[in-house]
Protein backbone atom coordinates (compact mmCIF):
# COMPACT_ATOMS: atom_id res chain seq x y z
CA UNK A 1 0.00 0.00 0.00
CA UNK A 2 2.67 2.46 1.05
CA UNK A 3 4.63 1.53 -2.03
CA UNK A 4 1.77 2.34 -4.32
CA UNK A 5 1.23 5.58 -2.42
CA UNK A 6 4.80 6.50 -3.13
CA UNK A 7 4.35 5.66 -6.75
CA UNK A 8 1.36 7.97 -6.86
CA UNK A 9 3.25 10.69 -5.09
CA UNK A 10 6.16 10.46 -7.45
CA UNK A 11 3.77 10.55 -10.32
CA UNK A 12 2.06 13.63 -8.94
CA UNK A 13 5.29 15.45 -8.37
CA UNK A 14 6.69 14.73 -11.76
CA UNK A 15 3.57 16.04 -13.41
CA UNK A 16 2.58 19.15 -11.49
CA UNK A 17 0.43 20.24 -14.35
CA UNK A 18 -0.92 16.76 -14.77
CA UNK A 19 -4.34 17.12 -13.21
CA UNK A 20 -5.57 20.34 -14.78
CA UNK A 21 -3.30 21.95 -17.37
CA UNK A 22 -2.86 25.49 -16.11
CA UNK A 23 -0.88 27.89 -18.19
CA UNK A 24 -0.63 31.66 -18.01
CA UNK A 25 -1.72 31.85 -21.62
CA UNK A 26 -4.77 29.69 -20.95
CA UNK A 27 -5.93 31.83 -18.03
CA UNK A 28 -5.34 35.07 -19.92
CA UNK A 29 -7.21 33.79 -22.98
CA UNK A 30 -10.12 32.79 -20.76
CA UNK A 31 -10.05 36.12 -18.95
CA UNK A 32 -9.95 38.29 -22.08
CA UNK A 33 -12.73 36.26 -23.73
CA UNK A 34 -14.81 36.51 -20.54
CA UNK A 35 -14.36 40.28 -20.36
CA UNK A 36 -15.52 40.63 -23.95
CA UNK A 37 -18.41 38.21 -23.48
CA UNK A 38 -19.50 40.07 -20.33
CA UNK A 39 -19.09 43.59 -21.69
CA UNK A 40 -21.17 43.03 -24.82
CA UNK A 41 -24.39 41.88 -23.09
CA UNK A 42 -24.13 44.70 -20.51
CA UNK A 43 -23.65 47.18 -23.33
CA UNK A 44 -26.55 45.70 -25.32
CA UNK A 45 -28.91 46.08 -22.38
CA UNK A 46 -27.67 49.34 -20.86
CA UNK A 47 -27.49 51.17 -24.17
CA UNK A 48 -30.70 49.59 -25.44
CA UNK A 49 -29.07 48.63 -28.71
CA UNK A 50 -31.73 46.16 -29.83
CA UNK A 51 -35.29 47.46 -29.64
CA UNK A 52 -37.00 44.10 -29.30
CA UNK A 53 -36.76 42.71 -25.73
CA UNK A 54 -37.19 39.10 -26.77
CA UNK A 55 -34.40 39.40 -29.30
CA UNK A 56 -32.10 41.05 -26.74
CA UNK A 57 -32.87 38.29 -24.25
CA UNK A 58 -32.00 35.60 -26.78
CA UNK A 59 -28.76 37.31 -27.73
CA UNK A 60 -27.55 37.81 -24.14
CA UNK A 61 -28.50 34.21 -23.26
CA UNK A 62 -26.36 33.15 -26.21
CA UNK A 63 -23.44 35.21 -24.89
CA UNK A 64 -23.91 33.66 -21.43
CA UNK A 65 -23.85 30.14 -22.89
CA UNK A 66 -20.64 30.88 -24.78
CA UNK A 67 -19.05 32.42 -21.69
CA UNK A 68 -19.96 29.38 -19.60
CA UNK A 69 -18.20 27.18 -22.14
CA UNK A 70 -15.17 29.51 -22.07
CA UNK A 71 -15.02 29.25 -18.27
CA UNK A 72 -15.37 25.47 -18.43
CA UNK A 73 -12.47 25.15 -20.84
CA UNK A 74 -10.02 27.80 -19.63
CA UNK A 75 -10.75 28.05 -15.89
CA UNK A 76 -12.17 24.64 -14.97
CA UNK A 77 -9.94 22.83 -17.50
CA UNK A 78 -12.69 20.57 -18.73
CA UNK A 79 -11.74 18.10 -21.41
CA UNK A 80 -12.52 14.51 -22.34
CA UNK A 81 -9.39 13.11 -20.68
CA UNK A 82 -9.43 14.44 -17.12
CA UNK A 83 -10.26 11.75 -14.55
CA UNK A 84 -10.61 9.25 -17.35
CA UNK A 85 -13.53 11.12 -18.88
CA UNK A 86 -15.71 10.88 -15.76
CA UNK A 87 -15.62 14.63 -15.22
CA UNK A 88 -17.11 15.19 -18.64
CA UNK A 89 -19.65 12.42 -18.19
CA UNK A 90 -20.82 13.92 -14.88
CA UNK A 91 -21.02 17.35 -16.53
CA UNK A 92 -23.06 16.10 -19.48
CA UNK A 93 -25.42 14.22 -17.16
CA UNK A 94 -25.85 17.35 -15.04
CA UNK A 95 -26.44 19.50 -18.09
CA UNK A 96 -29.24 17.18 -19.19
CA UNK A 97 -30.85 17.28 -15.74
CA UNK A 98 -30.47 21.07 -15.52
CA UNK A 99 -32.06 21.45 -18.93
CA UNK A 100 -35.00 19.22 -17.94
CA UNK A 101 -35.45 21.07 -14.62
CA UNK A 102 -35.36 24.51 -16.24
CA UNK A 103 -37.26 23.87 -19.45
CA UNK A 104 -39.74 21.55 -17.74
CA UNK A 105 -40.53 23.97 -14.90
CA UNK A 106 -41.01 26.92 -17.21
CA UNK A 107 -43.10 24.91 -19.65
CA UNK A 108 -45.35 23.30 -17.04
CA UNK A 109 -45.84 26.46 -14.98
CA UNK A 110 -46.55 28.57 -18.05
CA UNK A 111 -49.28 26.17 -19.12
CA UNK A 112 -50.66 26.01 -15.59
CA UNK A 113 -50.98 29.77 -15.57
CA UNK A 114 -52.54 29.94 -18.98
CA UNK A 115 -55.01 27.12 -18.41
CA UNK A 116 -55.96 27.49 -14.78
CA UNK A 117 -55.97 31.18 -13.96
CA UNK A 118 -57.32 32.88 -17.05
CA UNK A 119 -58.89 35.70 -15.07
CA UNK A 120 -55.86 36.26 -12.90
CA UNK A 121 -53.28 36.21 -15.68
CA UNK A 122 -53.07 39.98 -15.97
CA UNK A 123 -52.83 40.48 -12.26
CA UNK A 124 -50.26 37.72 -11.93
CA UNK A 125 -48.08 39.31 -14.54
CA UNK B 1 8.92 8.18 -13.16
CA UNK B 2 8.64 5.89 -16.17
CA UNK B 3 10.44 3.24 -14.16
CA UNK B 4 7.75 3.30 -11.51
CA UNK B 5 5.06 2.97 -14.11
CA UNK B 6 6.81 0.00 -15.65
CA UNK B 7 7.23 -1.58 -12.25
CA UNK B 8 3.55 -1.21 -11.59
CA UNK B 9 2.87 -2.72 -14.97
CA UNK B 10 5.22 -5.63 -14.42
CA UNK B 11 3.72 -6.22 -10.97
CA UNK B 12 0.42 -7.29 -12.43
CA UNK B 13 1.48 -8.55 -15.81
CA UNK B 14 -1.26 -11.15 -15.98
CA UNK B 15 -3.85 -8.57 -16.92
CA UNK B 16 -1.33 -6.55 -18.83
CA UNK B 17 -3.69 -5.98 -21.67
CA UNK B 18 -6.19 -4.14 -19.52
CA UNK B 19 -3.39 -2.14 -17.91
CA UNK B 20 -2.02 -1.24 -21.26
CA UNK B 21 -5.32 0.36 -22.01
CA UNK B 22 -5.07 2.46 -18.84
CA UNK B 23 -1.48 3.26 -19.58
CA UNK B 24 -2.33 4.99 -22.83
CA UNK B 25 -4.46 7.60 -21.04
CA UNK B 26 -1.91 10.05 -19.74
CA UNK B 27 -4.13 11.28 -16.91
CA UNK B 28 -3.92 9.17 -13.88
CA UNK B 29 -5.91 10.54 -10.94
CA UNK B 30 -3.90 10.61 -7.73
CA UNK B 31 -6.95 10.08 -5.60
CA UNK B 32 -10.66 10.24 -6.25
CA UNK B 33 -10.92 13.56 -4.42
CA UNK B 34 -10.95 15.81 -7.44
CA UNK B 35 -13.56 13.70 -9.20
CA UNK B 36 -15.61 13.47 -6.01
CA UNK B 37 -15.45 17.22 -5.56
CA UNK B 38 -16.49 17.72 -9.16
CA UNK B 39 -19.51 15.52 -8.57
CA UNK B 40 -20.36 17.60 -5.48
CA UNK B 41 -20.18 20.71 -7.67
CA UNK B 42 -22.50 19.09 -10.17
CA UNK B 43 -25.01 18.40 -7.39
CA UNK B 44 -24.65 22.01 -6.31
CA UNK B 45 -25.41 22.88 -9.89
CA UNK B 46 -28.77 21.14 -9.49
CA UNK B 47 -29.56 23.28 -6.43
CA UNK B 48 -28.90 26.37 -8.51
CA UNK B 49 -30.91 24.92 -11.40
CA UNK B 50 -33.96 24.59 -9.16
CA UNK B 51 -33.46 28.13 -7.85
CA UNK B 52 -33.10 29.43 -11.40
CA UNK B 53 -36.25 27.53 -12.39
CA UNK B 54 -38.10 29.06 -9.44
CA UNK B 55 -36.94 32.51 -10.45
CA UNK B 56 -37.86 31.77 -14.06
CA UNK B 57 -41.41 30.92 -13.00
CA UNK B 58 -41.89 33.70 -10.43
CA UNK B 59 -39.56 36.37 -11.81
CA UNK B 60 -42.37 38.45 -13.26
CA UNK B 61 -44.86 37.95 -10.42
CA UNK B 62 -44.46 41.44 -8.97
CA UNK B 63 -47.71 41.47 -6.94
CA UNK B 64 -48.06 45.18 -7.82
CA UNK B 65 -44.73 45.76 -6.14
CA UNK B 66 -41.54 47.11 -7.63
CA UNK B 67 -40.22 45.48 -10.80
CA UNK B 68 -36.68 44.49 -11.71
CA UNK B 69 -36.52 47.47 -14.02
CA UNK B 70 -37.15 49.83 -11.11
CA UNK B 71 -34.90 48.04 -8.63
CA UNK B 72 -31.82 46.74 -10.40
CA UNK B 73 -28.79 48.97 -10.51
CA UNK B 74 -26.85 47.70 -13.52
CA UNK B 75 -23.61 49.67 -12.91
CA UNK B 76 -23.47 48.04 -9.45
CA UNK B 77 -24.02 44.62 -11.01
CA UNK B 78 -21.32 45.33 -13.60
CA UNK B 79 -18.98 46.24 -10.75
CA UNK B 80 -19.83 42.99 -8.95
CA UNK B 81 -19.29 40.98 -12.12
CA UNK B 82 -15.91 42.63 -12.62
CA UNK B 83 -14.83 41.82 -9.07
CA UNK B 84 -15.80 38.18 -9.40
CA UNK B 85 -14.18 37.79 -12.81
CA UNK B 86 -10.98 39.42 -11.52
CA UNK B 87 -11.01 37.08 -8.55
CA UNK B 88 -11.21 34.14 -10.95
CA UNK B 89 -8.09 35.21 -12.80
CA UNK B 90 -6.19 36.00 -9.59
CA UNK B 91 -7.06 32.51 -8.34
CA UNK B 92 -5.64 31.24 -11.64
CA UNK B 93 -2.42 33.14 -10.91
CA UNK B 94 -2.28 31.49 -7.48
CA UNK B 95 -2.56 28.08 -9.17
CA UNK B 96 0.25 29.00 -11.56
CA UNK B 97 2.45 30.00 -8.59
CA UNK B 98 1.56 26.67 -7.00
CA UNK B 99 2.82 24.86 -10.09
CA UNK B 100 6.09 26.74 -9.78
CA UNK B 101 6.23 25.76 -6.12
CA UNK B 102 6.29 29.38 -4.92
CA UNK B 103 4.49 29.45 -1.58
CA UNK B 104 4.72 33.23 -1.13
CA UNK B 105 3.19 33.92 -4.53
CA UNK B 106 0.37 31.46 -3.90
CA UNK B 107 -0.50 33.16 -0.63
CA UNK B 108 -0.36 36.67 -2.04
CA UNK B 109 -2.64 35.81 -4.98
CA UNK B 110 -4.98 33.86 -2.71
CA UNK B 111 -5.23 36.84 -0.39
CA UNK B 112 -6.01 39.13 -3.35
CA UNK B 113 -8.66 36.64 -4.50
CA UNK B 114 -10.17 36.64 -1.03
CA UNK B 115 -10.26 40.45 -0.92
CA UNK B 116 -11.97 40.62 -4.32
CA UNK B 117 -14.48 38.01 -3.10
CA UNK B 118 -15.07 40.05 0.05
CA UNK B 119 -15.59 43.14 -2.12
CA UNK B 120 -18.17 41.25 -4.14
CA UNK B 121 -19.93 40.16 -0.99
CA UNK B 122 -19.82 43.69 0.43
CA UNK B 123 -21.48 45.15 -2.67
CA UNK B 124 -24.10 42.41 -2.63
CA UNK B 125 -24.90 43.06 1.04
CA UNK B 126 -25.13 46.78 0.26
CA UNK B 127 -27.58 45.99 -2.54
CA UNK B 128 -29.67 43.72 -0.31
CA UNK B 129 -29.71 46.29 2.47
CA UNK B 130 -30.72 48.98 0.01
CA UNK B 131 -33.55 46.82 -1.35
CA UNK B 132 -34.85 45.89 2.08
CA UNK B 133 -34.87 49.49 3.31
CA UNK B 134 -36.75 50.45 0.12
CA UNK B 135 -39.52 48.04 1.15
CA UNK B 136 -38.40 45.59 -1.52
CA UNK B 137 -37.36 42.79 0.80
CA UNK B 138 -37.91 39.09 0.19
CA UNK B 139 -41.42 39.31 1.66
CA UNK B 140 -42.63 41.91 -0.84
CA UNK B 141 -43.50 39.69 -3.80
CA UNK B 142 -42.86 36.26 -5.30
CA UNK B 143 -40.40 37.93 -7.65
CA UNK B 144 -38.36 39.30 -4.75
CA UNK B 145 -38.59 36.05 -2.76
CA UNK B 146 -37.12 34.07 -5.64
CA UNK B 147 -34.57 36.83 -6.32
CA UNK B 148 -33.28 36.82 -2.74
CA UNK B 149 -33.26 33.02 -2.63
CA UNK B 150 -31.20 32.70 -5.80
CA UNK B 151 -28.77 35.60 -5.36
CA UNK B 152 -28.54 34.98 -1.61
CA UNK B 153 -27.62 31.32 -2.11
CA UNK B 154 -24.88 32.35 -4.50
CA UNK B 155 -23.67 34.93 -2.00
CA UNK B 156 -23.62 32.29 0.76
CA UNK B 157 -21.47 30.11 -1.47
CA UNK B 158 -19.04 32.97 -1.96
CA UNK B 159 -19.01 33.55 1.81
CA UNK B 160 -18.12 29.91 2.46
CA UNK B 161 -15.55 30.05 -0.33
CA UNK B 162 -13.88 32.94 1.51
CA UNK B 163 -13.98 31.05 4.82
CA UNK B 164 -12.35 28.09 3.07
CA UNK B 165 -9.79 30.37 1.43
CA UNK B 166 -8.76 31.94 4.73
CA UNK B 167 -8.51 28.49 6.34
CA UNK B 168 -6.33 27.37 3.46
CA UNK B 169 -4.10 30.41 3.91
CA UNK B 170 -3.41 29.33 7.50
CA UNK B 171 -2.80 25.74 6.43
CA UNK B 172 -0.41 26.90 3.72
CA UNK B 173 1.42 29.07 6.21
CA UNK B 174 1.78 26.18 8.61
CA UNK B 175 2.48 23.25 6.27
CA UNK B 176 3.55 24.79 2.97
CA UNK B 177 2.75 23.30 -0.42
CA UNK B 178 2.35 19.70 0.70
CA UNK B 179 0.32 17.26 -1.39
CA UNK B 180 -2.77 17.72 0.79
CA UNK B 181 -2.70 21.48 0.46
CA UNK B 182 -2.22 21.26 -3.29
CA UNK B 183 -5.26 19.01 -3.48
CA UNK B 184 -7.24 21.52 -1.38
CA UNK B 185 -6.08 24.32 -3.66
CA UNK B 186 -7.34 22.36 -6.69
CA UNK B 187 -10.71 21.78 -5.03
CA UNK B 188 -11.13 25.41 -4.01
CA UNK B 189 -10.09 26.42 -7.51
CA UNK B 190 -12.93 24.37 -8.96
CA UNK B 191 -15.35 25.76 -6.35
CA UNK B 192 -14.34 29.35 -7.02
CA UNK B 193 -14.51 29.09 -10.80
CA UNK B 194 -17.82 27.25 -10.48
CA UNK B 195 -19.24 30.20 -8.53
CA UNK B 196 -18.16 32.50 -11.32
CA UNK B 197 -19.96 30.26 -13.82
CA UNK B 198 -23.15 30.45 -11.73
CA UNK B 199 -22.77 34.24 -11.56
CA UNK B 200 -22.79 34.38 -15.39
CA UNK B 201 -26.25 32.82 -15.20
CA UNK B 202 -27.31 35.23 -12.45
CA UNK B 203 -26.27 38.47 -14.10
CA UNK B 204 -27.69 37.40 -17.46
CA UNK B 205 -30.92 35.72 -16.41
CA UNK B 206 -31.78 37.82 -13.36
CA UNK B 207 -30.30 41.28 -13.78
CA UNK B 208 -29.93 41.89 -17.51
CA UNK B 209 -33.15 40.11 -18.48
CA UNK B 210 -34.88 41.60 -15.45
CA UNK B 211 -34.44 45.17 -16.66
CA UNK B 212 -35.62 44.42 -20.18
CA UNK B 213 -39.05 45.96 -20.73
Amino acid sequence: MSQSDHAHDAHGHDHHDDAPHSTFKGYMTGFVLSVILTAIPFWLVMAGVIQDSGMTALVILGFAAVQIVVHMIYFLHMNFHSEGGWNMLALIFTAVIVFIALAGSLWVMYHLNVNMMPGLMKEYL
Amino acid sequence: MSEITHDTLAGSAEDGQRLQFHETTEHHPETGTLLGFWIYLMSDCLIFASLFATYGVLGRAYAHGPTGQELFDLPLVAMNTTLLLLSSITYGFAMLRMQMGKLGGVMVWLAITGLLGAGFLGLELYEFHHLITEDAGPGRSAFLSSFFALVGTHGLHVLFGIVWLVTLLFQLKKHGLIAENRRRLFCLSMFWHFLDVVWIGVFTFVYLMGVLP
